[in-house]
């Protein structure tokens, strides 16, 4: 369980300098009187919908999180036998991270207000990681092909899971884009004030995504069990 | 002390804080179905999990027939008994109180404590229930499933959850048990992101944090425990279904069974264990939090008297949440852990009881000298400080490695929980709904019926779950249908498991008269006025009983002062509303 804990421990940190921020050590049945003489203490002014995104990408972290230590754990067992990463793995992960460049690019164009450049960075970025998603679907099939079924080793059922857990919520992130490329092409203006946002949303859920990608590639690739190792003999 | 008058501070300036854009419903179905209204949710919410929690209440009472006169009815077979206790503890647990505390109360209150119009996403939120909803069905739709609910324990440890002989395990039961789960805690992301950013984003001005009453307090930190929380019982959840469905090993090891060696091998039961309870111990205080936060408010409302060390309680709440995600592994002592894993976790379950200590002092000394007022309300209240001191206290011996292994599995356990985490809770649900009823419907609610459900449900507690701690120390096993003749556990064991049965029928009777009462004064209430508690939150301050959409009139009210000026002297009344400006006499000075 340690992954999920240190991923708390993060939790905690910023939540307790978020806090200490807010006047926690105040008297608050001494101070009568308007707001206006505690500055700094009001409601946020970030938008509701990118702190709700900033929540939920917690929430998910969270979720892959203890994914991550139940792997750990069951690896710790001296019966594991880990699976070949298909190469093609290499390609998707390079997809993905194109996806995200081209939100990130959209995004620099939304401040801009380049309505074209967004357009193009919107579509570049769902192509891409609809491509990222049918190759994780034909590493799936490489896969099976092979004799990796599912249920034959704890480790295959480890990676088929994760794998499809974060495909799933690329797929939840491709709907919230589809609406996002939606509103680019509408010239309601009420969209048009909104897209900004919204564009801003999906690169952060990307570049989330991405990286929580990295993390199960390292993870499955067997690279993080060195490093696992290595604290391990630290703390014992 | 900092204190501004208002004339000093001149006109307020137009508000700062944007005022959001609400959604006007057209119809009859988007106004009171398809809501998205936090107060409409927030009734849907409770009518379905109490109406949930009245199965789980009748579930009880078949078990408690089986165990008090055991063999008197023949449709409660062994199997049936184990479905009656694995739906019992988790509709209680997850459906009722996780459901009532957070979706119910968190819904009604939150925007209108902290003087928000709705919660920031009213769409999600309105998701939030019907997905709710959905995940209740579909457990209510186990019990008409062919072989019936799981039987596997509100824990549904594999391997037996997913194996013959459990009720469910090769059937349908725990398929529909696990998808459910998964429902309510989708379903309570979607809530859960709507209290915590409402609670973040949504307070009028000048409500700062440190001036929230401490039952925004307790919801939040709760919610965002929730939050973090839940997604171990998904993984959970998602790992047993695959396991059970596709056949894979993530829990089940190589199990041979009437000679047979099952398809499944190389799981880790224990991991499941870790996982499960890596929810189940954040749970507890995802529920006791609420009802700390709530009780509080109730304490000072109802003694007059200003809530005793404000700072300390919400420090000892944020404390209790940010340690109760470092003390799962109490609940797996005689899982054959490491000793010293087993002293890391006896050690941070004892510290979790210095702020949980923290809080029941300041309860006391709120109501010291306080001027007291034995209103329903309060008696709920003060049931609730009892009882969970005296269930808080089982939880310090069980805590203890050494003592928890000769008392686990035993009553002693059950005894503890419904304690503490059953009975507590719940006796603050009931003060709240009596305390808030009268602002949800604009009457109140009967008080000789409140009477007679708070005593007969106070000591009818008691008396069901004081006897059941000696049954413990006896040795009576928890999970045993019937003791039948085992030798170690005298006569005496039987009688008193008699009487709780007794005692739990009429204490679940006068559950009924509360279901009538609600009903009931709906229509027959005393008309209550806006607010009959003479309280300071601002949901008592709402220009119309009970609030209409939008919550407040044309103005967000604007908060000068924290939640718990009650009493102060110098004041014309003996309550000083969180939006009234101005300052009151010169006790205010610091001393």
């Amino acid at each position: 369980m340690s992954v999920i804990l240190v991923f708390l421990a993060v939790i905690v940190g910023i939540s307790g300098w978020w806090l200490s921020h807010q006047r926690l050590m105040s008297k608050p049945w001494l101070e009568e009187g308007s707001v206006s003489a505690f500055p700094g203490t009001e409601s946020g002014s970030m938008p509701a919908a990118k702190l709700g995104l900033g929540v939920f990408l917690a929430v998910v972290g969270a979720l892959f999180s203890l994914f991550t230590s139940a792997y750990f754990m069951r690896m710790g067992l001296s019966d594991w036998r880990p699976m070949p990463v298909p190469k093609l793995l290499w390609l998707n992960t390079g997809m993905l991270v194109l996806s995200s460049v081209a939100l990130q690019c959209a995004l620099i164009a939304a401040r801009r207000k380049d309505i074209r450049m967004v357009r193009l960075g919107l579509i570049t970025g769902g192509l891409t990681a609809f491509a990222f998603l049918i190759g994780q679907f034909q590493a799936w099939r490489d896969l099976v092909a092979d004799g990796y079924y599912l249920s034959s080793n704890p480790a295959n059922s480890f990676f088929y899971l994760i794998t499809g857990m974060h495909g799933l919520h690329i797929l939840g992130g491709l709907f919230g884009l589809g609406r996002t490329t939606a509103k680019a092409w509408s010239d309601a203006p009420n969209d048009r004030q909104r897209l900004s946002l919204s564009v801003e949303l999906c690169a952060m859920y990307w570049h989330f995504l991405l990286f929580v990608w990295l993390a199960i590639f390292v993870l499955l690739a067997g690279w993080a069990a060195n490093f696992i190792d290595i604290c391990r003999q630290l703390l014992s | 002390m900092v204190d501004v008058t208002p004339g000093s501070v001149g006109p307020i300036p137009p508000a700062e804080v944007a005022e959001m854009e609400l959604y006007h419903p057209h119809s009859w179905w988007t106004k009171y179905v398809f809501s998205q209204d936090a107060k409409v949710i927030a009734i849907q919410y409770s009518c379905t999990a109490l109406a949930i929690g009245l199965v789980a209440l009748v579930l009880s009472w078949l078990m408690r027939l089986q165990l008090g006169f055991p063999g008197t009815f023949d449709f409660i077979t062994p199997e049936a008994y184990y479905q009656f206790i694995t739906m019992h503890g988790m509709i209680m647990v997850i459906y009722l109180l996780t459901a009532l505390f957070l979706g119910g109360f968190g819904n009604y209150l939150i925007p209108l404590m902290v003087g928000a119009r709705d919660m920031v996403f009213p769409y999600v939120n309105m998701l939030s229930y019907w997905i709710y909803l959905l995940a209740v069905l579909l457990l209510v739709a186990g019990f008409f499933a062919p072989g019936g609910p799981t039987g596997a324990g509100w824990t549904l440890y594999p391997p037996q959850a997913i194996m013959a002989g459990t009720p469910g395990g090769e059937d349908w039961g725990i398929i529909v048990m696990l998808s459910s789960l998964i429902l309510f805690i989708i379903g309570f992301t979607m809530g859960g992101l709507n209290y915590v950013v409402t609670v973040l984003q949504g307070r009028t001005r000048g409500m700062t944090l440190m001036r929230m009453p401490l039952t925004v307090w307790g919801i939040f930190t709760a919610t965002v425990m929730a939050l973090l929380a839940f997604p171990a019982l998904f993984v959970a959840c998602v790992m047993m279904l695959l396991d059970r469905v596709l056949g894979t090993s993530f829990f089940m090891p190589a199990i041979v069974e009437m000679g047979e060696q099952l398809q499944h091998s190389g799981g880790s039961p224990i991991l499941f264990q870790h996982l499960f309870w890596f929810f189940g111990h954040p749970e507890v205080y995802i529920v006791a939090l609420p009802a700390f936060g709530i009780v509080s408010d109730l304490i000072s409302t109802h003694a007059r008297k200003n809530i005793f060390g404000y700072r300390m309680m919400v420090w000892a709440i944020v404390g209790i949440g940010a340690l109760s995600f470092v003390v799962w592994a109490h609940h797996m002592y005689v899982s054959g852990m490491h000793p010293y894993f087993g002293f890391f976790f006896a050690t941070t379950t004892l510290i979790i009881a210095i702020p949980t200590a923290i809080k029941v002092y300041n309860w006391v000394l709120t109501l010291w000298r306080g001027d007291i007022h034995l209103t329903i309300p309060m008696l709920f209240a003060l049931g609730f400080i009892v009882t969970f001191v005296n269930g808080g206290l089982t939880g310090l011996f069980l805590g203890n490695v050494v003592v928890d292994v000769p008392l686990s599995d035993t009553m002693f356990v059950v005894a503890h929980f419904h304690m503490v985490m059953g009975v507590a809770p719940i006796m603050v649900i009931f003060g709240a709904i009596y305390h808030w009823y009268p602002k949800v419907t604009g009457r109140m609610l009967n008080h000789a019926m409140g009477m007679f459900h708070f005593w007969v449900t106070f000591v009818g507690a008691y008396l069901i779950f004081f006897p059941m701690h000696y049954l413990g120390l006896m040795g009576v096993p928890r999970r045993y249908n019937e003791l039948s003749d085992m030798g170690l556990i005298g006569e005496s064991a039987h009688h008193l498991n008699a009487f709780i049965s007794i005692m739990a029928f009429i204490v679940g009777f006068a559950q009924l008269v509360f279901l009538f009462n609600l009903i009931w004064s709906i229509r027959h209430g005393k008309e209550a006025g806006g607010n009959p508690w003479r309280a300071t939150t601002l949901e008592w301050q709402t220009a119309h009983t009970p609030p209409t959409h939008g919550n407040f009139g044309k103005e967000l009210p604007i908060v000068y002062r924290w939640a718990y000026d009650y009493s102060v002297p110098g004041a014309k009344e003996d309550f000083i509303p969180q939006n009234e400006p101005g300052s009151f006499g010169p006790s205010r000075e610091p001393a």
